[in-house]
């Protein structure tokens, strides 16, 4: 009886402690969205009136505007760009042995470990010795390096899951090894390369630290573009545009979560 | 073997590109590494003659107190977070509802993908002296004048905790939707009660996704840079800040190369020994 009570009490207690820290991880959500409707200039709680001339104000800035496009446009680059490599290589990595397989895999995979901040300054002071600047190609590059982890795991992942029998009859069947790869391979491999493309589109789109070495005034990115503003201004025009951000990014994972099942490209699904 | 995998179809075709990244990133070290180990000309991106002195620049006070402090933070980040993000996996783990499954993901996740510039932002709202906080408190009575948030350590390592929660709570569902239910099962058959089930065979079983996920933390604050910058606003240094200082600031590439090198030994050097220390923790997850 007393074994019972305690435990009640214990799934109780385990439930509010949840509840706090997820309230914990939307308090600033929350907090941003009334910020923005506020109709005063600086920051302040409680609001004092409505408005959304700050929704405004964030749609027709100059510097949010070209950085939104140069973030589209070097997102669109680097992630597509990163499946192109992610995915050759995690098929050679699952399927191949070859010489300096290890390395180039340590490689390829140490942006998850080395800081931003280093990556930055190591393509800065490259593009520098080379005489580049910080123009476009470098800033793809370094987006390139950045996401590509993220890519060749998200494929590997999927290559684990496929029937490689089903290559091999297609293969004794007298399929050519390009057939192979383009009629029985990569349509398999679909669900993992538009989750991987997805994945490198997101992360890119929101890069921040290394871009902020590799950018000038026309090249800068959208978070770059933000970071600059939070030093020159305290009006709540970024609490607008952060409101934008995390709508679209909710709904995009509300959308993968439906389709794609977020729990499985996330390796979080119970076993059994 | 078949013979189809054994001659390696479209090898270099696969690799020949993944190889050209590889040698970006070794040749970006390579700089790093080149303007480490030479002399800096004031007002010049060009370095002057080989010399070690921008290491020995690096036992200035202000550098190992930023190095010591950055430690300290991602310890302190990775630890909070740890323990923060351990019920909310066990909860996305364990909920038997579809719904409340599939809300408490999105709800962990979403930060994730927002960059650390909009989390940045919306926590200078909630920490600010006229922000949500101070705001709040002032008109439930509690306090007259506001508490400082803004430009302490305590500030930035709430806004940190909350930038690496969502992949503690990741890497820990992962592994906690690995372990075996039976042996839970087991143990309360034999008469244990859940807290002893979790604490002798849930807890000991998911050792390591918590190394992983501490290690992963440490990392991902060691990282963070605009965090430090705007919510520490210059009164919290860690090394990321000095080197964009000495980097982007004052163009002193010779000394921020140093530095970067220095933090990234640093950083390794410390996940290396968290590795290590927790060997045994880790041991008690092997099957």
């Amino acid at each position: 009886m007393r074994g019972r009570v305690s435990s009640r009490l214990l799934r109780v207690s385990g439930r509010v402690a949840v509840g706090l820290i997820l309230a914990f991880i939307v308090l600033p959500a929350v907090v941003v969205t009334i910020a923005a409707f506020n109709e005063r200039a600086i920051l302040s709680f409680p609001p004092t009136g409505y408005s959304t001339r700050w929704f405004t104000r964030a749609l027709t800035y100059r510097d949010f505007r070209t950085g939104l496009w140069n973030s589209l446009v070097v997102t669109a680059w680097a992630s597509t760009l990163a499946l192109a490599v992610g995915t050759g290589f995690a098929i050679a990595l699952k399927r191949y042995a070859f010489r300096f397989k290890g390395s180039l895999e340590g490689v390829l995979l140490s942006p998850l470990i080395v800081p931003h901040f280093t990556i930055g300054l190591g393509l800065l002071m490259l593009a520098t010795g080379l005489s580049a600047g910080q123009g476009w190609p470098v800033l793809v590059l370094t987006h390139v390096i950045v996401v590509l982890p993220f890519v060749i795991r998200s494929v590997y992942i999927s290559l684990q899951n496929i029937d490689e029998r089903l290559e091999l009859a297609a293969a004794s069947l007298g399929a050519r090894p390009r057939a192979v790869l383009t009629t029985i391979t990569l349509p398999l491999l679909a669900p993992g390369l538009v989750s991987g493309w997805l994945f490198a589109a997101i992360l890119s789109f929101n890069e921040f630290t290394a871009s902020l070495f590799v950018t000038n005034q026309a090249t800068q990115t959208l978070p770059v573009a933000m970071y600059g503003y939070v030093r020159e201004f305290a009006d709540p025009t970024l609490a607008a545009v952060s409101v934008i951000y995390i709508a679209v990014t909710a709904a995009l994972l509300t959308l993968a979560n439906m389709f794609l099942g977020l729990g499985k490209v996330l390796n979080v699904e119970q076993g059994r | 073997m078949t013979p189809a995998i054994r001659r390696r179809p479209f090898l270099s075709l696969f690799v020949s590109p993944a190889v050209l990244v590889a040698v970006a990133i070794v040749a970006a070290m390579a700089a790093i590494l080149r303007f480490s180990l030479h002399a800096y000309v004031p007002g010049s991106l060009d370095v002057g003659g080989f010399t070690l002195e921008n290491f020995a620049d690096l036992t200035r006070p202000i550098v190992l107190r930023a190095m010591r402090d950055t430690v300290l933070i991602c310890f302190e980040t990775a630890l909070v977070t740890l323990v923060l993000g351990y019920p909310v996996a066990y909860a996305l783990v364990r909920t038997r509802s579809v719904l409340l499954k599939s809300v408490i993901l999105v709800t962990a996740v979403t930060p994730l993908f927002l960059g650390e510039v909009v989390r940045t932002y919306a926590w200078t709202v909630v920490l600010g002296n006229a922000g949500f906080i101070n705001a709040t408190l002032r008109q439930v009575g509690l306090i007259d004048r506001p508490i400082q948030f803004m430009f302490t350590e305590f500030g930035v390592i709430v806004a940190l905790v909350h930038v690496t929660l969502p992949v503690m709570v990741i890497m820990l569902a992962a592994a906690l939707a690995h372990i075996d239910r039976d042996y839970e099962r087991a143990a309360q058959s034999l008469g244990a009660g859940p807290v002893r089930a979790f604490l002798t065979v849930t807890l000991p079983l998911s050792m390591p996704g918590v190394v992983a996920g501490f290690t992963t933390a440490f990392a991902w604050t060691f990282s963070a840079f605009a965090t430090p910058q705007v919510i520490g606003g210059g009164k919290v240094s860690v090394v990321s800040t000095l080197v964009y200082q000495l980097g982007l600031s004052s163009f002193n590439f010779p000394v921020a190369a140093s530095l970067s090198l220095a933090g990234l030994g640093l950083a390794l050097g410390t996940m290396w020994a968290v590795r290590r220390a927790a060997r045994p923790l880790e041991a008690l997850g092997g099957h």
